[in-house]
């Protein structure tokens, strides 16, 4: 491989590895702060892409929208959207436990797919959303736009990191976390365990949104497809488990090296003879399964394990009030 | 009314069968493994695929070659509670219902990797309808997915209330710490169930394959009403399970009946979000199901 194409290569890798970080992080909102089991992934990232493609791309008359906004108005009412979704889902089932949460996750999730596949005048079916902008288009031309796109998508991933570690060092996420360890406990000391976890879980749909506009702009076509739960859901929970879930550095290199090891298996089944290689996919499946149950069986904390922040006194504090 | 019978309450009993048939299963196991197995829809499939190549192999009606899949699917999911369920076992059974994602996608990537992913049948060509009276005209295959589940429900009655292993699974199910405390030797009740879950799984999975075709995420797209269908039962309630599959299967093929104008009440295409929605509610408001069943 030249060093041009593998340079391009490693922008296609590093992007789509950015778009899986901002989704892992917004599933440690969720599982990892708030212990809250999300099954149906794929269904907020859709919801996401689907509304900031609908409000970007060219005027169709196949599919609703085609406004030409901004990306960013995009982006941000994909958030909004998915956000929107994610307190309709809460408010329903918050209050289950782990199993029957992912059950109803997952169950909304392929509603929403059977939405966007069988709704033509919403979404184009599966032919699919086209024209579909970036951001700066026509500052850059061919490839070197995606250099730009690539800085475009990780300055959201270091933004929405400071926000998730924001989040878990505040008082609010130190309230979730007794949430998910000790539920009793945390509702005796008079907390709000239902609003809490509502929030825990908007907030982890939006983010799931704004990486499913992202994946929209980078690809400039969506089509249910893109919204498969297998690549999306499956992979996800994958990386978070591997990464080291509740801890925000963890989600982020559980995304760099799962995706590290999708993208490097591809290469290497490429090159097996054809009858192996139409078949890749699934070695690389197969693969990433055992990888699942070998990172729950030897290394469940994941690569980065979860650390509480220390308690910090207020040292003057203490002596003024002696 | 006889279009109501041919097309929809006939299709929607056989449909009913195969989802009772994997719910039972899916009943038993978080009953007495206290975890929602995600992977049986899998487990279906591998029967499937099972029974096809017997049938490749000797030439056999499917529903004879059926015990070869019976036998592989139990075999898979024996070895899989062995090396990925039993070392997380005195763990939150969260981490044992991650696995069994895990488990769903390491079989349907081998069902692709040996089988590959195109469509297969069973029996080639159009199979005629059985015409009874002049009236009835209905498809062998759901007579005798019909049929199928009358026998399960019968061995199942008398297996869970006369034998001995059916009194105990019946025993952990209800209190787990009790049927310990009295003596009973849980992983021969647990090996039990996953022998039962899975032969039932197999046979859903050929009948649901004889339906339509045999594809690598048939099963797949199954587990859904399935759940549904365990807890509209009311979970760890086997019996319950077979009642709720035959619910959830009308339900869905009745709600694009036109019955209220001359168009389907329902779009055909959602009607299986209509048997995801019935879960989603029941989870809701009675998460114990229609027979009192366990709450986790």
């Amino acid at each position: 491989m030249d060093p041009v194409g593998l340079l391009f290569f490693l922008v296609g890798f590093l992007i789509m590895a950015g778009i899986y970080a901002i989704l892992c992080l917004a599933l440690n909102v969720q599982w990892g702060y708030g212990g809250l089991f999300n099954a149906g992934i794929a269904g907020f990232f859709a919801v996401g892409a689907y509304t900031s493609a609908l409000l970007t791309a060219a005027p169709a008359q196949t599919h609703l929208g085609g406004y030409e906004l901004p990306v960013l108005v995009g982006i941000i009412a994909a958030a909004v959207t998915a956000g929107l979704t994610g307190w309709a889902v809460a408010k329903i089932c918050i209050r289950l436990k782990s199993d029957y949460l992912a059950m109803a996750s997952i169950g909304i999730a392929e509603i929403l797919r059977m939405v966007i596949v069988n709704e033509d005048w919403l979404t184009n079916g599966s032919l699919g959303i086209t024209n579909i902008p970036r951001p700066f288009d026509g500052l850059l031309q061919g490839r070197e736009a995606d250099i730009l796109f690539l800085a475009f998508v990780w300055v959201i991933v270091a933004i929405v990191y400071l926000v998730c570690n924001r989040l878990y060092d505040s008082p609010w996420g130190r309230t979730l976390r007794a949430v998910r360890d000790n539920e009793d406990a945390a509702r005796a000391v008079g907390k709000d365990v239902d609003s809490f976890r509502l929030q825990t879980f908007v907030i982890g749909a939006a983010l799931m949104g704004v990486a499913g506009a992202l994946s929209a702009h980078y690809f400039r076509f969506l089509s249910p497809e893109a919204t498969e739960p297998l690549l999306i859901t499956f992979l996800v929970w994958v990386m978070l488990m591997a990464g080291g879930s509740g801890n925000n550095k963890g989600a982020i290199v559980g995304a760099l090296s799962v995706w590290a090891i999708w993208s490097l298996t591809e290469i290497v089944t490429n090159r097996l003879p054809a009858e192996f290689a139409t078949r890749s996919s699934y070695i690389r499946m197969l693969l990433i399964g055992l990888l699942l149950q070998f990172v729950l069986q030897k290394y469940r904390s994941g690569l980065l394990p979860e650390r509480s922040p220390g308690i910090a006194f207020d040292k003057d504090k203490d002596k003024t009030h002696g | 009314m006889m279009e109501f019978i041919n097309f929809y309450l006939i299709p929607g009993l056989a449909l009913g069968s195969i989802y009772a048939l994997g719910a039972i299963g899916i009943s038993m196991i978080f009953g007495i493994l206290r975890f929602a197995h995600f992977a049986h829809g899998d487990v279906m499939t591998l029967g499937a695929y099972g029974t096809l190549t017997a049938v490749w192999v000797s030439g056999l009606h499917p529903l004879l070659a059926l015990p070869v899949g019976i036998v592989f699917a139990v075999l898979a999911v024996l070895a899989v509670d062995k090396v990925f369920y039993k070392p997380l076992r005195e763990l939150p059974t969260i981490y044992t219902v991650i696995a069994s994602f895990g488990v769903a996608l390491i079989f349907r990537s081998l069902i692709q990797l040996v089988w590959g992913s195109q469509n297969e049948v069973f029996i080639r060509g159009v199979q005629k309808p059985v015409v009874l009276f002049d009236l009835i005209r209905v498809s062998l295959l759901h007579l005798e997915a019909i049929a199928i589940i009358i026998g399960v429900a019968i061995a199942l009655h008398y297996f869970l209330s006369r034998t001995q292993t059916g009194r105990s699974m019946r025993a952990v199910s209800d209190n787990a710490e009790l049927a310990r405390v009295a003596g009973l030797d849980t992983e021969k009740i647990v090996r039990a169930t996953w022998i039962i879950g899975g032969s039932l799984a197999a046979i859903a999975g050929v009948l649901a394959g004889l339906d339509t075709n045999i594809q690598p995420n048939l099963g797949w797209n199954l587990i859904l009403p399935m759940f549904a269908a365990a807890i509209l039962g009311g979970i760890g309630k086997p019996m319950g399970a077979l009642l709720g599959g035959m619910v959830i299967g009308l339900v869905e093929e009745l709600s694009s009946y036109p019955w209220l104008t001359d168009e389907p009440l329902i779009n055909p295409s959602y009607k299986t979000a209509t048997a995801f929605l019935m879960m989603v509610i029941l989870l809701i408001f009675r998460p114990q199901g229609l027979l009192k069943g366990r709450l986790f």
